[in-house]
């Protein structure tokens, strides 16, 4: 098990990362891929749902949601807060 | 293989097809809409749930069949539904011949996610025409293409278009034409020469095996998705060795540094990258907060986002349970008119009690629902198109998963509160097909609103007017209150049952795009609209009303009528000699005969001696055959209860639920041995019984249509009457137990 930071360690609003990749190769991850969550990409927090999930997230210019179990999916090196 | 050349014709033109195909959230449907004015044959594709919407138009004498496609953001099916649409591409599908050509529409304001799907397009070697939608709001948004430029990277035709608005059509049809008579593009090879080569090895093994024809793009998918689609019939075909061999081939693809799935979407977005480079120019980073982000902090806010949706679903539920009323009341009096229309031409007799309680009482039980469909279609549609809906579905998402739905299930289930029909059609929004089909099956569960009238009528008659702690808490209210929940309560463990069952299997993504908040389009509303309500009158509406017609003929034969038809001409008669509103002695004596006629006639009608024959096991509920054969009749319509009960009552038909005369009647009755018919465990298990039982012909209709096939109606129907008779038995037992105990 990797330690490292996924999407899901990104807490505040406003908060941004770079992605790394996304774990596996099953269905959700495919489609995490394939709505443009590939490696390189900036990603940020818009927001979250009252229970903290899912949560809001922009990226390459449009905003998409994604639930904690599936941004946990995505790793990701957070950007130093501006 | 190529279709056409552009040999020209000098023949009658040959009908081009042509396949329009997009993300969701593009505005596809209303591009459909604008091109072939609204016209289209819709049905469903063989074997799955996916709807098939084909529509026709001529441009410069050419035919032009258009074939819509489901919104989807890749072809790499990983279900038979997802397949469809590769199907027809490819020419595949049966009815359907091969596309002249490939209709993207894509979101001008989100070029790069959109282009995903385009990019694998490009790969069928098909003409593609780009048609760059809404228009009007990346203009708007201050995003600027230089469009001379893309075309000439992509080396395809662009329109622009804004097809709420209806602009840029004319234009796409011209483009359609052109396009279709192109020569055929070859595929841009965007992938590692390796993965080609392992593309060609495939083919000469599966040549090997004896499959010639296989079409490049279907070995493409199967080396990209694991376990997708194209694997799995592969599989079926083969059996293990194909996934054998796929296996082996995705491993030297991994070593020559082609991993799959990640390269696909590696290579195309880093292609679509490349050609948006210096053509597409932003006002503002992408990354910055825009005016829909900013309204998103209010309305997915814990609090204010909470309270706007609770306001929002109260006046939505609101909407279709009481403004709908007087519209619904409003088509029961057109029906009343012309019934009573029918009555003064035609004479007493089997043709006027065809017209009248058959046919058009049939058609009746059709048009009622068209208010609540309208209007639970018209919040949605507005939902859908100002992009609130996606909202709706985050903030309920974590609640539904504890049942296992996602958030996209709650708005059909709520509705399903006023009327399961709109609720089951409702469920279009949920892409996951397992996830649909669960809500679809316990959708009529919810307590619909035709219920309500079997609640107060027993509730009224039967419950004691208890009330505790000075009058707040009271005990008609709080059964009334149980038997509206009873039905979600049980669908809770239904549903979670459903999906460990026979819909288990992984979760699906709750992946979703938030599309930026827009005013909704009156046109695009109100095309959504027409095209439910049609589609709810015109294919389950011949069905409910042959299913009307038949229960009425089991209520009418095999008696003869003769005796109560006289008596009808003689009433009417006296009636219509007799000034307006007023009666005599005469008159309420025949009356009073032609009630104990109607009432001799059920009970001796094919739907009377059934309900005398299986009398006992109504017994076992604390029924006699009078409260069968209510039941039995209103399976069609549950709320036909009220006044099969006031027929076999000796009431006559014309009776309502707070009708005082009818719950007094019903207070007398009795059985032969003179013991009181309805006690309080009787009128609770009756209430048990109308809240489970899936009484309503419409619905399942409906559900038949949305699942495409007859099985999941009648499984509907086989789970929810018997939860309603064991709930209905274990009342009346434990009821009666208690109350002698």
């Amino acid at each position: 098990m990797s330690h490292s930071p996924t999407l899901a360690d990104l807490k505040t609003v406003g908060d941004s990362a770079t992605i790394l990749e996304v774990n596996g190769e099953d269905g959700i991850a495919v489609r995490l891929m394939e709505m443009g969550l590939t490696d390189g990409e900036e990603i940020s927090v818009i927001g979250f749902a009252p229970l903290g999930d899912p949560i809001e997230f922009a990226i390459r210019g449009y905003r998409i949601s994604l639930r904690s179990s599936e941004a946990q999916r995505v790793r990701v090196a957070p950007n130093p807060r501006s | 293989m190529p279709s056409s050349t552009s040999v020209p014709v000098a023949d009658p033109p040959r009908v081009l097809t042509v396949a329009l195909i997009g993300n969701p959230n593009t505005g596809k449907s209303t591009l459909f809409n604008a091109l072939t004015g609204g016209k289209a044959r819709v049905g469903n594709f063989p074997g799955v749930t996916v709807e098939k919407k084909l529509g026709k138009f001529q441009e410069d004498g050419q035919p032009v069949l258009l074939v819509d496609l489901p919104g989807t953001y890749s072809l790499a099916a990983r279900s038979a539904d997802e397949m469809v649409s590769v199907e027809v591409l490819l020419g595949r599908q049966a009815d359907i011949g091969r596309p002249d050509a490939v209709v993207c529409i894509l979101d001008a304001s989100n070029l790069e996610r959109n282009l995903y799907l385009f990019s694998q397009i490009r790969d069928l070697g098909l003409p593609v025409l780009l048609v760059l939608n809404m228009w009007d709001l990346a203009e708007q948004a201050g995003i600027k293409i230089d469009l001379p430029a893309l075309r000439e990277r992509l080396g395809t035709e662009i329109v622009t278009t804004s097809a709420h608005r209806r602009e840029g059509v004319e234009a796409v049809r011209a483009a359609i034409l052109k396009t279709a008579k192109q020569a055929v593009v070859a595929p841009i090879r965007l992938f590692p020469p390796a993965f080609y080569e392992e593309v060609q090895q495939l083919g000469s093994w599966l040549e090997g095996e004896g499959i010639k024809d296989s079409p490049e793009f279907l070995r493409e998918r199967a080396l990209l998705d694991v376990h997708g689609e194209a694997e799995h019939r592969g599989a079926l075909r083969l059996g293990e060795k194909f996934q054998t061999v796929l296996g082996e081939a995705r491993t030297r693809l991994a070593a020559a540094g082609c991993k799959v799935p990640l390269v696909e979407t590696k290579v195309r977005y880093d292609w679509i990258r490349r050609q948006l480079q210096d053509v597409v120019h932003r006002s503002q980073s992408v990354q910055q907060e825009t005016t829909s982000d900013r309204i998103d902090r209010w309305l997915t806010h814990w609090f204010t986002g909470l309270l706007f949706f609770a306001v929002l679903m109260f006046v939505i539920f609101q909407a279709i349970y009481t403004w709908a009323e007087p519209l619904m009341t409003f088509v029961e009096a057109v029906q009343g008119q012309i019934s009573g229309l029918v009555q003064e031409v035609v004479p007493p007799g089997t043709l006027q009690s065809l017209l009248v309680d058959g046919i058009i009482a049939g058609v009746g039980s059709v048009l009622v629902f068209l208010p609540q469909i309208v209007l639970l279609f018209t919040f949605i549609s507005i939902m859908e198109d100002c992009g609130y809906m996606a909202r709706a579905a985050f903030l309920m998402d974590k609640l539904m998963t504890k049942v296992g739905l996602s958030g996209k299930s709650f708005l059909p289930l709520m509705s399903s509160f006023a009327c399961a029909i709109p609720g089951v059609m409702a469920t279009r929004v949920i892409e996951n097909r397992r996830d649909r089909m669960v809500t679809i099956l316990v959708a009529p569960l919810m307590s619909c609103s035709a219920r309500l009238p079997v609640y107060v009528l027993m509730v009224a008659a039967f419950i004691p007017k208890t009330n505790w702690t000075g009058g707040v808490i009271e005990l008609q209210g709080l059964v009334l209150f149980f038997m509206q929940s009873l039905g979600a309560l049980i669908a809770i463990p239904v549903a979670w049952i459903l999906k460990k069952t026979y819909f288990k299997g992984e979760t699906p993504p709750f992946v979703m795009e938030l599309p930026a908040y827009k005013w909704p389009s009156l046109r695009m509303v109100f095309d959504r609209i027409y095209d439910r309500a049609k589609a709810f009158v015109v294919r389950a509406g011949s069905l409910i009303f042959v299913v009307s017609v038949l229960i009425w003929a089991a209520g009418y034969f095999p008696e003869d009528h003769t005796g109560q038809h006289q008596l009808q001409g003689k009433i009417a008669q006296i009636e219509s000699s007799l000034p307006e509103g007023t009666t005599s002695s005469e008159l309420d004596e025949l009356q009073e005969q032609e009630r104990a006629i109607s009432a001799a006639l059920i009970r001796q009608s094919y739907l009377g001696q059934m309900g005398q024959a299986v009398e006992p096991v109504f017994r076992l509920l604390g029924w006699d055959w009078r409260i069968g054969v209510g039941a039995i009749a209103s399976f069609p319509a549950r709320e036909v209860i009220i006044a099969t009960m006031g027929t076999i009552f000796s009431l006559g038909g014309d009776v309502e639920a707070k009708d005082a005369q009818l719950q007094s009647t019903l207070q007398a009755a009795t059985w032969p041995d003179g013991t009181p018919l309805f006690t309080i465990p009787v009128a609770l298990s009756i209430m048990v019984f109308f809240a489970l039982c899936a009484q309503c012909a419409a619905t399942l209709l409906v559900i038949r249509r949305e699942t495409n096939s007859w099985w999941w109606p009648v499984f509907t129907f086989t789970y929810m009457t018997t939860f309603a008779y064991l709930g209905a038995l274990l009342t009346y037992q434990i009821g009666t137990a208690i109350m002698n105990g």
